[in-house]
């Protein structure tokens, strides 16, 4: 699906998203009147401190006006711009300003959903649909730590060792699915369906706990992470 | 990886109250060791896990020298490698023994 | 829980115990009060990665974390402690799932602060799905830790540094403490070199790199609280006073350093070299801040930095 074909099946009562240099940022209306705000990265476009800070502030403002209407977060990023410049002014402190904000928005009760609908990667993964309450994947996403290429310049193996080895676990290689097995995206939507019954379905019943590692294990890409989070929070919990 | 395991029979207990340590880290050339006190003071195991396949002939010799200068009685130590040498394997097994003696 | 004390390092006391050497076992024993350290899911317990075998790769019993409670200067705290020596510190499903747990019941205590002592290049390759996601959890565990009143903080001086994911999670603590070699970033320089060419940034150009995205640097530009010479006890120091300092995450503080980012971008964007965004910020000798020993560095950040404040 294109970005517009998105928008218009997500919001069919309008919108006033801005497009401007692979960022978006504005609000939608949603079924029923809330008037949810949208921030994204488009074009597989990669984002960098100007760009972080941009969506942030945009995510502050929502907050600022109030209420309880969701924050939708849609993505089809690079990784995080790397450049001199960005590392130098900080990069790691403007990415995080964007993921606290999004993660402050859902404890303040404003659900956040990520809609992951081409690629992503990286420092720009985690802070805009790592950092979301629920994340969904659109058919034909494709999300990566890191692309396999990579992963064999620094592992030493071949890609086809490494392909081969990725049929057996979901835990390292890209695509949508390891991610979903791993717990990182809940579901794949129907792109053959009106996706504003989609989010709708999903904000109904959308935990406010981070369930991702439980998730992850019911779905054996994760085996340890939920036990183990589990196992030290009891004992961190009784000795402080 | 390759895994070995030495049994031994210690002449004397190892000395010291605590029941575990831990020195080393895992990486290239390093080794960690977990020393617990575990066994009956006459027993002594070296349980490896090593990046360096072929090498267990070696292991078994710095194994025994350990368990000859030492006397490990009642240890169980653990091992995961990241291909140290033998002498740096021996300094490991005898600062994770000496461990056991240090103020808790 | 466990009492692993490393082998071969004095008792004499932390004094002049280099972080940057230490091992996490030891910076954990010596920044605590002495004695107060208990682990959680110790080495003992061998909870190693499910994942390093596929890849013929050493396992270490702990997976690289130290997870535990104490005390610092009589009060309680949790901590946590990534070993840069292993897998470059990097973060795993284990070795994440260990300090998303912690800051879950720092949230659930609301009270107990949390200490996390970075060492780490970002993600785990090898588990890179799993790693990413541990990211993201204790992120948002950090966000909900300081949103229901915790202070976390973060101590960066190790081999490895904070780049990759942990310079987002150093990012979202409530304050940093940095030395020297206390590197903080999101892509490492040879990974932009990698990716953009030599000319974009050369790795290979040691005092670019430190200037660049050393703690120097990032204490000038805000990036961290304070700057701790390199040894335990110069961290200790640094951590006992943030701990005074810091409050709770609200809209506010968001706010606060919407406004602290956005000056930043506006004063020093178009500054080519961390020498000149140090002149910008008004010191008189930028060429000279690499040489210059911590005490002289504390006092020269002290006078030029921005002021501590509720913007992080």
């Amino acid at each position: 699906m294109t970005l517009d074909e998105i928008l218009q099946s997500l919001f069919p009562d309008g919108h006033d998203i801005a497009r401007t240099d692979g960022l978006l940022s504005g609000s939608a209306t949603m079924k029923g009147g809330a008037v949810a705000a949208v921030i994204g990265v488009e074009g597989r476009a990669p984002l960098g401190v100007d760009g972080a800070l941009k969506l942030g502030g945009h995510v502050l403002d929502a907050l600022e006006r109030g209420g309880d209407a969701p924050v939708i977060v849609l993505v089809d990023s690079d990784s995080q711009r790397m450049s001199k410049r960005d590392e130098l002014l900080g990069l790691n402190e403007f990415l995080a300003h964007l993921a606290k904000g999004l993660i402050l928005a859902d404890l303040r009760g404003r659900p956040t959903v990520g809609i992951l609908y081409g690629h992503t990667a990286a420092g720009a993964f985690i802070a805009t649909a790592l950092a979301t309450r629920v994340l969904v994947g659109l058919p034909g996403a494709e999300p990566e730590v890191m692309d396999l290429p990579s992963m064999a310049r620094v592992t030493k193996l071949s890609v086809e060792v490494l392909t081969e080895k990725a049929r057996s676990t979901p835990v390292f290689a890209p695509g949508l699915d390891n991610l979903a097995r791993t717990g990182g995206v809940l579901e794949t939507w129907d792109p053959s369906k009106p996706l504003a019954d989609q989010l709708a379905a999903v904000l109904g019943r959308a935990d406010t706990r981070d369930r991702r590692d439980a998730l992850g294990k019911e779905r054996g890409g994760r085996p340890k992470a939920a036990d183990i989070a589990e196992r030290v929070r009891e004992l961190a919990t009784r000795a402080g | 990886m390759e895994n070995l395991t030495y049994r031994h029979k210690a002449k004397t207990r190892a000395p010291g109250d605590k029941p575990l340590a831990l020195v080393g880290v895992v990486a290239s050339g390093n080794l960690e060791v977990l020393v617990e006190r575990v066994l009956p003071d006459t027993d002594c195991e070296v349980a490896i896990a090593t990046t360096a396949k072929g090498f267990g002939d070696v292991w078994a010799a710095v194994v025994s020298d350990f368990v000859e200068r030492r006397s490990p009685g009642g240890l169980r130590l653990s091992i995961n490698d990241g291909g140290a040498r033998p002498d740096t394997v021996a300094l490991r097994l005898s600062q994770a023994v000496r461990s056991l003696e240090e103020g808790r | 829980m466990s009492d692993l004390t490393p082998g071969g390092t004095s008792e004499s006391g932390r004094g002049g115990v280099s972080w940057y050497e230490a091992s996490a076992r030891q910076r954990v024993r010596l920044l605590l009060d002495a004695g107060s350290f208990t682990e959680f899911v110790g080495p003992e317990q061998r909870e190693t990665s499910p994942h390093l075998q596929v890849f013929d790769l050493p396992e270490q019993f702990d997976d690289g974390m130290v997870v535990g409670a104490g005390t610092l200067g009589g009060g309680a705290v949790l901590v946590a402690a990534q070993e840069g020596r292993f897998m470059g510190g990097a973060f795993g499903e284990v070795h994440g799932a260990k300090l998303t747990g912690l800051l879950r019941a720092a949230r659930d205590l609301t009270s107990t602060p949390v200490l996390i002592l970075f060492d780490t290049g970002g993600v785990r390759l090898q588990e890179a799905n799993a790693g990413e996601l541990a990211i993201a959890e204790i992120m948002r565990a950090v966000v909900e830790a300081r949103h229901a009143g915790v202070t976390v903080l973060g101590l960066v001086g190790g081999r490895s540094g904070c780049f990759g994911g942990g310079g987002l999670i150093a990012g979202c603590c409530s304050a940093l403490a940095v030395s020297e070699q206390g590197r903080i970033g999101v892509s490492g320089p040879e990974v932009i070199e990698t990716n953009r060419g030599v000319e974009e940034f050369d790795s290979k150009d040691r005092p670019l790199v430190w200037r660049t995205t050393g703690g120097k640097h990032r204490r000038l530009i805000g990036g961290a609280d304070a700057f701790a010479d390199d040894t335990v006890d110069a961290f200790r120091a640094c951590a006992l006073d943030l701990l005074r300092t810091t409050g709770p995450l609200t809209l506010d503080t968001l706010r606060n350093e919407q406004a602290r980012l956005r000056e930043r971008l506006d004063r020093f964007g178009a500054c080519a070299d961390a020498r000149d965004v140090w002149a910008k910020r008004g010191v008189d000798d930028a060429g000279a801040v690499p040489g210059l020993p911590a005490d002289d560095f504390i006092a020269l950040a002290g006078r030029v930095a921005e002021p501590s404040h509720d913007a992080r």
